[in-house]
């Protein structure tokens, strides 16, 4: 129970460590060396000691698992388009393909496309570390928290269970464990940054799909990564979460896309709705007054 | 082959025209029409506390405005209705805690973006007033600050019964974010319908005519203050017109209205009347919450839900074709 001031939008780091400040560390998931093995699902049961999840079939293509949640911090989606290619469907030359083959399979670009012109997308989700975290704003016991290196975690010894940030998300990463009663999410494994560690996930990642590093130097990473990945002819590629300047600040774990965000389940323009918390207090306000109007009116606006 | 591999843009959701799918209605942005958003994880608790948190708010505005108007019978009744509302309340919310016994976890800090953390504390002081309120109402008016108390109770109630809009409206939730501006005027006509209903049929009707000029008007305002919220929010307004938010919302209109016209009718003169219409309104009250709590839930399981006003933002914006910029109309 230590002193905790009135905490306002914007939770002030990194300037409330002080010293022990780190720079913001964060993910870049590069989905188009996905290669879809979740290696990066095991590898973060395994270290963060993470139940087992529904074991069941979901005949959605090779996604068993759904979604992230309690017992999922990361998620590899797989989704199957069927999309026409270039020559298959009359607008490029075969020499065109060809050469865009080439450059494909030189920069590494993994979309697996068979005759009939169905493909894979494959993308590793994850907790996207909000610079305005919903989760952490909306949260009334200061169970989640902002570390030293940006990144948004749950005190799992404070969390009381109430489910506030679990429909404040506005990516459902967070959810309750049921027979715990706790909400439980990525960590970006804070354990391991305190030792000079990479998250396990990014650890485990076969492709390098997983990048782990400081954000400043991932999102230049990243840019030139879908430079490549545009002249290579993958024309509908785009970062996700690079933005400063959307809903949530920019995430702190952002994306390289092989279409658009919704196509993977996630939202296209993800908005914290925190953001909107003035507007909805002022009404609120003026309900109460409202309120408080109809009844003076009903005592005194009649006989007794 | 082809014909049984589920594709995306063909898993069909319920036919809801007027939402953006791919190239059909019924069909999801999202693959196999999973949900963008998390459903919140909240039972039948929350639902019953916003009826009972809004009833004891509005019944300790009504106790402590009946007193100063010299109505000490009503007064009375109504203070009662508080400190019941305000003892039941914080059983409720405990109960619906993963970790019930870390329910004082709620006070260890105090934050406006969370309204839930705003409303611990109006919830806290509300009860510790309307509890020594009743208690000075019980020695006979030797507490000392028994008044200040009961003035203090009266005037947490207040937000005590609009808040609760805040908490739901400062969520992902599509239908619960986009209705924030006429939630919170919702939530306290069904306080003014509740309390006013309550009191109608406690107190005896030479006493309860105050009440029955709440009951009346909070029954009529939460009927047309939900139907506008409804109407306002457009192609969302789907999750209050099908399913259980759909049930609960005609049975608050029907309950309302006929516990509105009991009161109305007979309320003054015969003692059935009132406590016939003081249930229903109670029961309506309490069923228009259950409506919009359930349609958060309908509303956070369709991603046509969450992907549709985005895509018509960033449509607006201009920066449709690269996703993840949305800057937004504002005013």
């Amino acid at each position: 129970m230590t002193g905790h001031a009135i905490t306002l939008r914007g939770d002030g780091w990194p300037a409330t460590y002080g010293a022990e400040a780190q720079p913001r560390m964060g993910f870049f998931t590069d989905t188009s060396v996905c290669i879809g093995c979740k290696a990066c699902e095991v590898a973060c049961k395994e270290w963060n000691r993470v139940p087992a999840s529904s074991q069941g079939f979901t005949g959605e293509s090779y996604d068993n698992t759904r979604a992230l949640g309690a017992d999922t911090w990361r998620h590899v989606a797989f989704v199957e388009q069927r999309k026409p290619v270039g020559a298959a469907d009359g607008t490029e030359s075969l020499v065109d393909v060809a050469a865009r083959a080439e450059a494909a399979d030189r920069w590494g670009l993994q979309t697996y496309q068979d005759g009939d012109g169905m493909r894979w997308l494959m993308a590793s989700d994850v907790c996207k570390h909000c610079t305005h975290a919903a989760c952490l704003e909306v949260c009334p016991t200061g169970a989640l928290f902002r570390t030293e290196f940006g990144t948004v975690v749950v005190q799992p010894d404070i969390c009381n269970g109430c489910g506030y940030c679990v429909p404040a998300c506005p990516f459902g990463v967070l959810d309750r464990r049921e027979d715990d009663g706790r909400v439980w999410k990525c960590t970006l494994c804070y354990d391991r940054l305190k030792d000079d560690k990479e998250p396990a996930c990014a650890q485990a990642c076969p492709t390098d799909s997983i990048q782990f590093g400081e954000l400043d130097a991932l999102r230049e990473r990243a840019g030139a990564r879908l430079e490549r990945l545009r002249d290579a002819g993958a024309d509908q590629a785009r970062l996700y979460g690079e933005d400063p300047d959307d809903g949530v600040g920019g995430f702190g774990a952002l994306f390289l896309l092989l279409d658009e965000p919704e196509t993977y389940g996630l939202p296209p323009a993800p908005e914290d709705p925190v953001r909107d918390v003035g507007e909805t207090w002022a009404a609120a306000g003026a309900a109460a007054l409202a309120l408080g109007a109809a009844l003076v009116a009903a005592v005194f606006g009649g006989r007794r | 082959m082809s014909a049984a591999r589920p594709e995306l843009g063909t898993t069909r959701l319920a036919e809801r025209p007027g939402l953006p799918g791919r190239d059909r209605p019924d069909a999801s942005p999202t693959p196999y029409g999973r949900p963008v958003i998390k459903q919140p994880t909240w039972t039948w608790e929350i639902p019953v506390y916003f009826y009972a948190g809004g009833l004891a708010g509005a019944a300790a505005g009504l106790a402590r405005l009946a007193e100063l108007r010299g109505n000490a019978v009503l007064a009375r009744r109504a203070s009662a209705v508080a400190l019941a509302g305000a003892a039941v309340s914080p059983a409720l919310l405990t109960s619906d805690l993963g970790r019930p016994e870390r329910f004082l976890h709620m006070l260890r800090l105090f934050k406006v973006t969370s309204p839930m953390s705003v409303g611990s504390w109006v919830l806290t002081g509300f009860g510790t007033a309307a509890g020594a309120g009743a208690v000075d109402h019980a020695l006979g008016g030797r507490l000392p600050g028994g008044r200040a108390a009961r003035t203090a109770a009266a005037l947490l109630g207040l937000p005590l019964a609009s808040y609760t809009a805040a908490l739901i409206a400062t969520t992902a939730v599509p239908a619960w974010h986009e209705s924030r501006r006429l939630l919170p005027f919702v939530f306290v006509a069904g306080a003014s319908a509740s309390a006013g209903g309550a009191l109608t049929a406690l107190a005896p009707p030479a006493a309860a005519a105050p009440a029955r000029r709440l009951a009346i008007a909070g029954a009529l305002a939460e009927i047309v203050a939900k139907d506008r919220m409804e109407r306002g929010l457009g192609d969302l307004a789907d999750a209050y017109r099908s399913g259980p938010a759909h049930a609960a919302g005609i049975g608050a209109q029907a309950c309302l209205a006929a516990g509105a016209l009991a009161v109305a009718a007979g309320g003054a003169e015969s003692r059935r009347a009132a406590v016939a219409g003081g249930a229903l309104l109670n029961i309506g009250a309490l069923l228009a919450r259950l409506s919009v709590f359930k349609a958060g839930f309908a509303s956070a399981a369709d991603p046509r839900h969450t992907v549709g006003p985005q895509r018509a933002r960033l449509a607006a914006a201009g920066g449709g074709a690269t996703g993840g910029r949305a800057p937004r109309p504002r005013g």
